[in-house]
């Protein structure tokens, strides 16, 4: 679930508002707020949306499970999605143009030892 | 927290268009594009966002791509008609073959990088959700659809000719909408219950509500009974990616490796903890390979702390309803057509048994499903809606909605959401109930269910999201309603319709199950084209 909002990255764009399937997030002021945090469906999209990296979702559905901001950042994952997608300003190869998909299920055939 | 109120119930912002698609994912995309391509004036409502909305958005999908060599795709066509029960058709199956082959070569055209062979040839069989959902919005834009995020509708408008709109809210300003238009498209996905696979809580089956309302058939809801397994307390699910794993009890000892299947994880999972870890991929260079075909398979597992590869985590299976099943609305022609006039569906709104009969399509046939289905359905209705000559702005067109409601509203008790969805829950997630389905089992849950039905004629909150999830509510009991009782009337085993009492496949049962009508189900059957070909080996086998 979505569980972090930096008010110290964010740039109140909304865009995070505007594209959270399920209408979690309310304007409050200039920032967002995490209004209806049980209606997370836990999809990662806004983080990926976000151009600020100001957002974090964990991987827990069911649970909130607090995080530390400055962990997140040490750690490099706050934005770490975004940028795996290739939507980072800068970054080289999307994540579609490394796709080994298409190879998936020649490479487990070939590959799998059974 | 701000709450929007509606302080009254006028419609605020009122508007027409020759063909409303309702849905933002891959199929309603396409629906749009392809009417607008058609020459119809066209407005797109999701309840979410398109670009982010649905099953597809925030992961991938892999696709049914073919080669166009006969040999191949008959071969192709026979094993699914076997697979599905011999509810498929041939016919149908070969045009999403020759459908999505062309529209894939759009989508490359427009931009989205497929990777190709070492003799350059693209390679058209995976799309990432995030990319090719962004691409599909700028496509959707430049085709001159309008676009209506965070705008849920809630009921259609229809006359005696037939559908001609809908009515609606914007979540984020609180305002209501109606759109007139002499054609609709249904392309809201299935229904998942809100059980929180990745991208799935958008699937809550207003859709079909909505089109049931006006009279609409639904066929193959029995077909419903596919889980997908997760990380436990996780969202994402790739069964594929468990080819690689070995499953492990509580106690660590192996119980499964390299199941292609998972079709085994109910069974395993009532008996006790499962767990899983991919090391079958037990080099680097295997390692590498899986990390870059699935990111979103990976990332969360690894924000959780957990190296996939070598630790074991525990599973769990998340219920998909009839988003892979193959029930939704019934289809009456080549051109997506639902049974009322005016209306279209497509993706997984639709049935699906056309192409997968009674199995799951997986991803694969889902996703090639919603392309080509997309791209019928809009076009179908452009053609619809550009040859009336009674405009839907001078139609005498009225609300059909009922359920979930304030026109429905006939108690004094309030109606609460998250109380009567929980309750839908309690009788359609379990795998006791409905993946190990039996007559007493199924029977005696729908009774409970049809004992919830009072609860809909409660009082509307007055919040926007009160009015949304009122609705979601009526329409996730609805479609719980519908799955059982067609589970019931169908007295078999077949591909995903099963009844413990019935484990046998039953040849005189080879014909769909048709539903219509939301508090009293109707329910009869259909033929198919290819039944005969089911009973020829075993009259075969009998001399």
């Amino acid at each position: 679930m979505i569980e972090l909002v930096s008010s110290d990255r964010c740039i109140g764009c909304k865009l995070c508002v505007k594209v959270c399937p399920t209408n979690v997030f309310e304007m409050d002021g200039k920032l967002p707020v995490i209004a209806r945090l049980e209606d997370c469906q836990t999809c990662f999209m806004c983080e990926a949306y976000c151009p600020a990296d100001a957002l974090y979702v964990s991987p827990f559905g069911d649970a909130a499970v607090p995080v530390n901001e400055q962990e997140l950042i040490d750690s490099g994952r706050l934005g770490s999605w975004r940028a795996e997608i290739g939507w980072t300003p800068g970054v080289e190869h999307s994540m579609a143009e490394r796709d080994t998909t298409p190879f998936f299920e020649v490479f487990t055939e070939s590959e799998r030892k059974l | 927290m701000p709450q929007h109120t509606l302080q009254e119930q006028v419609v605020r912002q009122q508007t027409t268009a020759d063909v409303l698609v309702l849905g933002g994912g891959p199929a309603g995309a396409w629906a749009a594009w392809s009417a607008a391509s058609h020459g119809a004036k066209v407005i797109l409502a999701d309840k979410g966002y398109l670009g982010t909305s649905g099953a597809t958005a925030p992961g991938g999908t892999t696709l049914l791509v073919i080669p166009p060599v006969a040999k191949l795709r008959e071969q192709a066509v026979a094993a699914r008609l076997r697979a599905g029960g011999y509810l498929s058709e041939n016919a149908w199956i070969h045009r999403v073959l020759d459908q999505v082959e062309r529209n894939l070569e759009l989508v490359e055209q427009w931009g989205y990088p497929f990777p190709r062979d070492e003799a350059g040839r693209p390679l058209r069989t995976h799309l990432h959700g995030p990319e090719y959902m962004k691409l599909m919005r700028r496509v959707v834009r430049k085709a001159g659809v309008k676009i209506w995020d965070q705008s849920p509708a809630l009921e259609l408008l229809h006359d005696r000719h037939g559908v001609g709109g809908a009515r609606g809210v914007n979540r984020l300003t609180g305002e209501t909408w109606e759109v007139r238009a002499n054609a609709v498209v249904i392309a809201t996905g299935g229904c998942a219950f809100l059980s929180k696979g990745l991208g799935c809580n958008v699937l809550t089956g207003e859709g079909l509500l909505m089109a049931a309302e006006t009279g609409a058939d639904l066929s193959g809801m029995e077909f419903s009974r596919q889980y997908a397994p997760s990380f436990e307390g996780g969202t994402v699910t790739r069964g594929r990616m468990l080819a690689w794993a070995t499953l492990y009890d509580g106690a660590g000892r192996p119980i499964l490796r390299g199941d292609r299947t998972f079709g085994s994880i109910p069974e395993l999972l009532v008996k006790g903890p499962v767990y899983a870890s991919l090391d079958l991929a037990d080099t680097p260079e295997k390692r590498e390979f899986l990390r870059r075909a699935h990111p979103i398979f990976f990332m969360p597992l690894e924000r959780a702390g957990i190296d996939p590869f070598r630790d074991k985590f525990p599973l769990t299976l998340r219920y998909e309803g009839t988003m892979r099943g193959t029930g939704g609305l019934r289809l009456t022609g080549a051109d997506c057509a639902a049974s009322v006039p005016g209306l279209y569906a497509a993706g997984d709104a639709a049935s699906r048994e056309k192409v997968t009969g009674a199995i799951s399509g997986g991803g694969a046939y889902n996703a090639s499903w919603a392309i080509c289905s997309g791209s019928w359905a809009g076009e179908g209705a452009a053609r619809y809606a550009l040859s009336q000559t009674r405009h839907a702005d001078s139609r005498e067109l009225a609300p059909a909605g009922r359920h979930g409601l304030q026109a429905g509203a006939d108690k004094p008790h309030r109606l609460e959401a998250k109380p009567l969805i929980a309750a839908v829950q309690r009788e359609v997630l379990p795998l006791e109930t409905n993946y190990f389905r039996s007559e007493a089992g199924v029977s005696a849950a729908l009774r409970r269910l049809d004992s919830l039905l009072p609860e809909l004629g409660g009082v509307i909150p007055s919040t926007v999201q009160g009015i949304v999830q009122s609705r979601e509510a009526a329409a996730l009991l609805m479609a719980g309603r519908w799955i059982y009782t067609a589970a019931l009337a169908r007295r078999e085993t077949r591909g995903l319709a099963h009844l413990a009492e019935y484990p046998q496949l039953d040849p005189q049962q080879t014909h769909r199950l048709i539903l219509s009508g939301t508090v009293r189900i109707g329910i009869r059957t259909e033929s198919v084209p290819h039944a005969r070909e089911l009973q020829l080996p075993a009259e075969g086998r009998a001399i």
